[in-house]
């Protein structure tokens, strides 16, 4: 079996599991925020439920409007927060909340040999660490705070082996674009995509959290990289916990295998209105940005940050253009405090928002205007996803965007370092 | 059952975004969800559709984020079914459980714009009543039809575990 097949066995109390098999299995976290919790807590009130199934295993993470934006985020987040009072549920107030998929590791809740849900399409983030972990919806949310329970298809899985060492100014957002680009934003679709090979094995955390994370942009059920070394120590920074590792047997059945070449692999930007859209950066180094924005569940972590400051020291951002760091949590931004890299932004003329989902779904924080056009590190670069229908959306690691934010184009990092 | 209606067809890949933008997800009503349904793609789609109407489209349909506002703004604006070649994989889910019913084939090449469908559930069986074309769809599986047939996921729920 593979890695994703025992998880699903051990959760729906079954010896093995099978692509296509429907199964109900238990579940280890349920997670929902601002948009998806209050949908939801309607359908749990509506069914007549009184009590959730395990208050321990329940999360609310208000964070994709917040600091509430308008009268009715506020209230849609009034409605999660007494919901949590109620329930005695995890919530995460302004001060402590970060954006879900890089704060639910940080606080040691995600674990391996989990099974995770969450009403957020970007919860497969956490197979980085070896849980099965995938998206779904406020009713199934709803259902499984009611009984602990999730109803799933066993995906099949598709294993993508990564060989050779990584060029500069390449990363795990390089790797999962450049990956999507070959097989199209339905190429995993249902799938489980498992991350495997020599470059994987020694990618650092946050990496692997940016590949996991995307994902969903190529359809997949869920990602998802066996855990190791890195992962153990990555937790016991984090918790006592150790979780269960899990792993592909020699003889598991994949429906497909793909073999990539990393080193071959160059800074990648994905233009509208496809995250498959991705080529080489300097296929678009004509293209003029109004925006740059550097956070978001996919590159929000600390060693985003690292990367663009790395970037940023000493030069200053082109006076056509706005640029916005957003650290993940409050965590990453204490941290980005105390190593110097909040001076090196604002000396160079960043702003910095608080933690929070904001532009990345065009919410608050740095909405586009009509013809307007962002380098982002976000996942998505869908029409009107970042504000108006007729603005554009480029996709990029840290260092393309720090690099496009001082040029005023999108560039290579190349172009500003020695 | 069965239903019938007039097609709006759309392409492949019509994500969440385009079937309700962000920007309107800070409610949970359903009138205020569907007026703005399709907006971004194809504006004033919500006035223009009537009551019992068909969304037919290609691969993919519903891919992006997992918010359930999606397949509810669509139920709200009166389609009756959604018939695309593929579905992504939440969006799949979520009309399940919210109990919009759709169907998976690839008869979408033979249904134009403006055509007339008729979608028997029971059968499996659709028929474009303006070209006289009949195509077929392969029934959900026994378990989903369990929980469509409840009328969604909650119905179901209540059946089996609230007592």
């Amino acid at each position: 079996m593979t890695i994703t097949e025992k998880i699903l066995a051990n959760h729906a109390g079954l010896k093995e599991t099978f692509p296509g098999q429907f199964i109900e299995a238990t579940v280890d976290l349920v997670l929902a925020n601002d948009i998806t919790g209050p949908l939801a807590i309607e359908e749990f009130e509506k069914a007549g439920a009184r009590q959730v199934f395990d208050s321990s295993k329940i999360v609310l993470v208000p964070d994709h409007f917040t600091p509430c934006k308008d009268i009715k985020s506020a209230e849609m987040v009034k409605r999660l927060r007494n919901f949590a009072k109620e329930q005695n549920v995890l919530f995460y107030e302004i001060g402590k909340v970060g954006i879900e998929h890089a704060l639910l590791p940080e606080q040691g809740l995600t674990l391996p040999g989990q099974l995770i849900i969450g009403a957020d399409s970007h919860t497969c983030t956490y197979g980085a660490i070896g849980a099965f972990s995938t998206g779904v919806g406020s009713t199934d949310v709803a259902f499984a705070m009611i009984t602990g329970k999730i109803w799933l298809k066993v995906p099949a899985t598709i294993k993508f082996v990564y060989t050779g060492k990584l060029a500069r100014f390449v990363g795990g957002k390089d790797i999962i674009l450049y990956t999507i680009a070959k097989i199209g934003v339905d190429g995993a679709r249902y799938r489980a995509m498992e991350f495997t090979g020599e470059t994987i094995k020694s990618l650092p955390m946050d990496d692997r959290f940016t590949i996991c994370n995307m994902a969903i942009e190529a359809g997949g059920k869920n990602g998802i990289i066996a855990p190791d070394q890195i992962t153990g120590e990555f937790l016991s920074s984090v918790t006592k916990e150790k979780g269960v590792f899990y792993y592909s047997d020699e003889d598991a059945k994949y429906e497909n295998v793909v073999e990539i070449d990393a080193s071959a692999i160059t800074p990648q930007v994905a233009a509208p209105h496809l995250p498959s859209n991705s080529k080489d950066v300097r296929e678009y180094s004509n293209v003029k940005v109004d925006q740059v924005v550097i956070g978001s569940c996919t590159n929000g972590r600390i060693s985003d940050l690292r990367k663009a400051a790395m970037i940023a020291k000493g030069k200053k951002v082109h006076p056509d253009v706005r640029a916005i760091i957003i650290p993940a949590t409050q965590r990453i931004y204490q941290q980005a405090i105390k190593e110097g890299l909040i001076d090196i932004f604002v000396e160079s003329g960043c702003v910095i928002s608080p933690p929070t989902c904001g532009p990345c779904l065009g919410g608050h924080m740095g909405v586009l205007g009509k013809g307007e056009v962002a380098i982002a590190t976000t996942n998505r670069n869908f029409i009107g996803r970042m504000g108006h229908p007729e603005s554009f959306v480029y996709l990029s690691n840290p260092e393309v965007a720090m690099a496009s934010a001082i040029k005023g184009r999108i560039s290579h990092p190349d172009e500003v370092t020695k | 059952m069965i239903v019938k209606g007039k097609v709006w067809k759309f392409g492949d890949h019509i994500n969440t975004d385009d079937i309700i933008a962000a920007r309107y997800l800070n409610t949970t009503d359903v009138k205020e969800l569907a007026s703005h349904c399709m907006e971004s793609i194809f504006p004033d789609f919500s006035r223009k559709v009537s009551i019992n109407d068909i969304i037919v489209a290609g691969e993919n349909f519903g891919c992006g984020s997992s918010r359930e506002h999606a397949p509810i703004a669509i139920k709200g604006c009166g389609i009756s079914v959604v018939v695309a070649k593929s579905f992504a994989r939440i969006f799949f889910r979520n009309a399940i459980n919210i109990g919009l019913p759709i169907v998976e084939t690839d008869f979408v090449d033979k249904i134009s714009q403006s055509d007339i469908l008729e979608v028997n559930f029971d059968t499996g069986t659709i028929v474009n009543l303006t070209t006289g074309e009949k195509g077929n769809f392969i029934k959900y599986p026994e378990f989903l039809q369990e929980i469509v047939k409840s009328g969604g996921l909650m119905s179901w729920a209540k059946e089996k575990y609230i007592k």
